[in-house]
């Protein structure tokens, strides 16, 4: 086991509330991230995922240290960073650097391109010994782009080469991490890959360690080793990427994935028959849920209380009240382990029909009873009628 | 004219300063009702563009806009403003990609979806905010009674384009264009919109017509399926078709650029070379042969010539002969999608 590169514990940030003008109360605060554990070891690519508004952005602000933590600790590479003043943080901004997610407003369009890529140079006084231009002009080359273009303002350039000016300057002090946030979600599709296999290819020449902020599952599976799932300021499930992406443990991990549109018409069927559809919006995180956050939109969770609402009105009819639903929660999985197997469901909106997990979360019982992926080379979603208990 | 929205010859220039930008170059296409069309390209292919020309947008201005586009038997770019405006709304209504820049800040969702019934239709302002309650339960907002006095910052991402899609259908319009309706949503907010489109045009049975730069969501919604390239049509077909046998290089292009999750993971995902060509300066000839990687092969005219569609059924621009295209397609790409 290496040493890891990057160690993040207990990681929060809550930005304040604030009301009035002259004394400033605070009436609450945002959760963004709400105590979070990550590491990352060097070489490898860690993706974490979430919908908008999870605080996968706030996570990468907090780990290059753009913003301050409100608890929790960050070490880089040995040295603990959580709470260094931003003059002691920027020797250290030489080994972690930042992809921003847009090309238009990341690159001042006032700066020439040599500007732009050479001011880790400037700010970091670095001399280098072939002078900087010619430095630059490496970077420019390495990065797909010709020296030429050393001389050229930002708006000259397509959303691809931009973002591949970006990635020049990120790389200009060979730093050992690069953060990347949402690299390519703002790029046409051809050129996605493009940039998708420059990563690559830089991380394979340069030994990069890579952290892959991004909500695209597909380009995530393509570039992570290992993917960690983020919802509403928490990490709920990290696993490495063919685990994650074929045996998901997480309720939520499962409907994100499942959500994914699969480009395959003749599995348009098979697609939407096995979709988990969430119902609502995430909630807000000034206020998250209690438990698991993931509880209010849970399916897992739903089908538990339906299942378990009516299975006791159903027992105990003289009782008929809805008291009856707040009966000790032993109880319900007991009689749902113990009820004769019923047609399995095969549909997600059939979501009310039955309890199968013995508990909401046991992992061990997703495990058995879901597969999501098919088969390599396989044709379909697995019939998922062979593991009834 | 058996279709019930045709276009023939569609041509949408705009003259800039810069020079005449062909945004859309001779599209034609046709679509029966309760049908889906997708239209998939990048950023500058021409495909809102052609939409909005299809709902008669691009009057005045620096638009040219030349074709036809049959709408039921009505010829719509040589019909007077107020025709076309009776049908919009009406006849034709379109879900915009960003609901936010769509809808009016300083109005209520509610009030704007009333407006637009009451545009078409003679009846009071209860009975059409009644009608407004009942569309947006249709479209999934709960306790639409207390929501339709709420202003469109007052909405999340996923229910202000509910609204929006509300705000769409409240006539019962039979052509329903729908421009990358989920592309600023997250992917489970984006399994509930496509999931409500399909519902409502199978309650509906309108013809649906969906822009996207997104190969998933066609082939979750789509019957047929047209590629644009530089304003024109590079292959056109059923979904089928088209994602087993792509015919065009750049279909092959967008399919292999694009990771899958029904797939293995693969060592580099094939990229297509350069980037979308500027509207103003097309390249000669076929738009796409300065990326394509088998231009210049054996047995090809020469590139000053613009491909025509041919093909039966599946239509595809390319100049290569057809057994190229096969052993190309069999020998090279097809091991790589």
């Amino acid at each position: 086991m290496t040493e890891n590169l990057l160690e993040v514990t207990g990681l929060e940030k809550h930005f304040p509330i604030t009301r009035g003008i002259i004394f400033r109360r605070k009436i609450g605060a945002v959760r963004a991230v709400d105590g979070i554990d990550l590491a990352v070891q060097p070489g490898e690519t860690l993706g974490l995922v979430g919908e908008s508004g999870c605080g996968k952005t706030t996570t990468g602000r907090l780990v290059t240290r753009l913003i301050e933590p409100t608890a929790g600790r960050v070490v880089f590479d040995g040295r603990d960073i959580t709470h260094v003043s931003a003059g002691r943080m920027r020797p250290m901004r030489r080994e972690i650097q930042m992809i921003f997610q847009d090309p238009y407003s990341s690159l001042n369009p006032r700066h020439t391109v040599g500007a732009i890529v050479g001011a880790p140079f400037r700010v970091q006084n670095i001399k280098t010994p072939q002078g900087r231009k010619k430095a630059v002009q490496e970077l420019l080359e390495l990065v797909g782009l010709s020296p030429e273009h050393y001389n050229r303002y930002p708006h000259e350039f397509s959303g691809g080469q931009r973002q591949r000016i970006g990635i020049a300057r990120a790389l200009a002090l060979r730093p050992k991490m690069v953060v990347a946030d949402e690299p390519v979600s703002a790029l046409d599709v051809s050129i996605q890959a493009q940039v998708v296999n420059l990563l690559d290819d830089l991380q394979k020449e340069l030994g990069l360690t890579y952290l892959v902020i991004a909500h695209d599952l597909s380009v995530v599976r393509h570039i992570s080793d290992r993917v960690a799932v983020m919802y509403l300021g928490k990490i709920v499930e990290v696993a490495p990427r063919d685990d994650l992406y074929s045996r998901p443990l997480h309720p939520y991990t499962l409907a994100l994935l499942s959500a994914v549109p699969v480009p395959d018409p003749a599995r348009r069927d098979a697609a939407q028959r096995e979709r988990i559809l969430l119902v609502g919006d995430v909630p807000s995180p000034i206020d998250p849920p209690s438990g698991c956050r993931f509880r209010t939109r849970c399916w897992k969770a739903q089908e538990n209380r339906r299942w378990r609402r009516r299975h006791l009105t159903r027992s105990r009819p003289d009782t008929g009240s809805p008291a009856t639903s707040r009966s000790p929660r032993r109880s319900a999985p007991v009689a749902a382990r113990s009820r004769p197997g019923k047609p399995r469901r095969r549909s997600a909106r059939r979501t009310t029909d039955r309890c199968r997990a013995a508990r909401p979360c046991d992992p061990a019982a997703l495990r058995r009873s879901w597969t999501l992926m098919p088969p390599v080379g396989g044709t379909g979603v697995q019939d998922r009628r062979d593991d009834r208990p | 004219m058996s279709n019930f929205l045709e276009v023939n010859d569609l041509r949408i220039h705009f003259a800039t300063d810069d020079g005449l930008v062909k945004a859309v170059d001779g599209l034609t296409f046709g679509l029966e009702r309760g049908h889906t069309l997708g239209i998939v390209g990048e950023s500058g292919s021409g495909k809102s563009v052609t939409s909005l020309g299809i709902l008669g947008l691009h009057r005045g201005g620096s638009a040219r806009v030349r074709g036809e586009v049959w709408l039921d038997g009505e010829e719509l770019i040589s019909a007077p403003r107020e025709e076309v405006r009776r049908l919009r709304g009406r006849k034709m209504a379109m879900i915009f990609q960003d609901p936010l820049a769509a809808m009016h800040p300083f109005y209520s969702v509610g009030r704007q979806i009333m407006e637009a019934y009451r545009v078409h239709h003679r009846v009071s302002k209860p009975a059409a905010r009644r009608h407004a309650i009942d569309m947006l339960g249709r479209v999934g907002i709960p306790q639409p009674n207390r929501r339709i006095d709420d202003y469109p910052h007052q909405f999340s991402g996923g229910m202000r384009q509910r609204a929006m899609i509300a705000m769409a259908l409240v006539n019962n319009p039979e052509l329903l264009i729908a421009d990358e309706p989920t592309t600023a949503l997250d992917v489970t907010v984006q399994a509930q919109i496509l999931d409500l489109i399909r519902n409502l045009q199978a309650e509906f049975g309108s013809a649906v017509i969906i822009i996207t730069h997104d190969l998933g969501v066609v082939a979750e919604l789509a019957e047929n399926l047209l590629v644009m390239y530089g304003g024109k049509c590079v292959e056109y077909g059923s979904a089928d078709q088209v994602f087993r046998r792509p015919e065009h290089p750049y279909t092959w292009g967008l399919l292999g650029s694009m990771p899958r999750l029904d797939r293995d993971v693969r060592e580099r995902l094939i990229s297509i070379k350069g980037s979308p060509p500027s509207l103003i300066n097309l390249p000669s000839g076929c738009a796409f042969h300065p990326r394509c990687p088998y231009a210049g092969r054996e047995g090809i005219p020469s590139l000053t010539e613009v491909p025509q569609l041919e093909g039966d059924g599946h239509l595809v621009a390319c100049h290569l002969p057809v057994a190229t295209r096969s052993r190309i397609f069999a020998e090279d790409v097809a091991p790589h999608l």
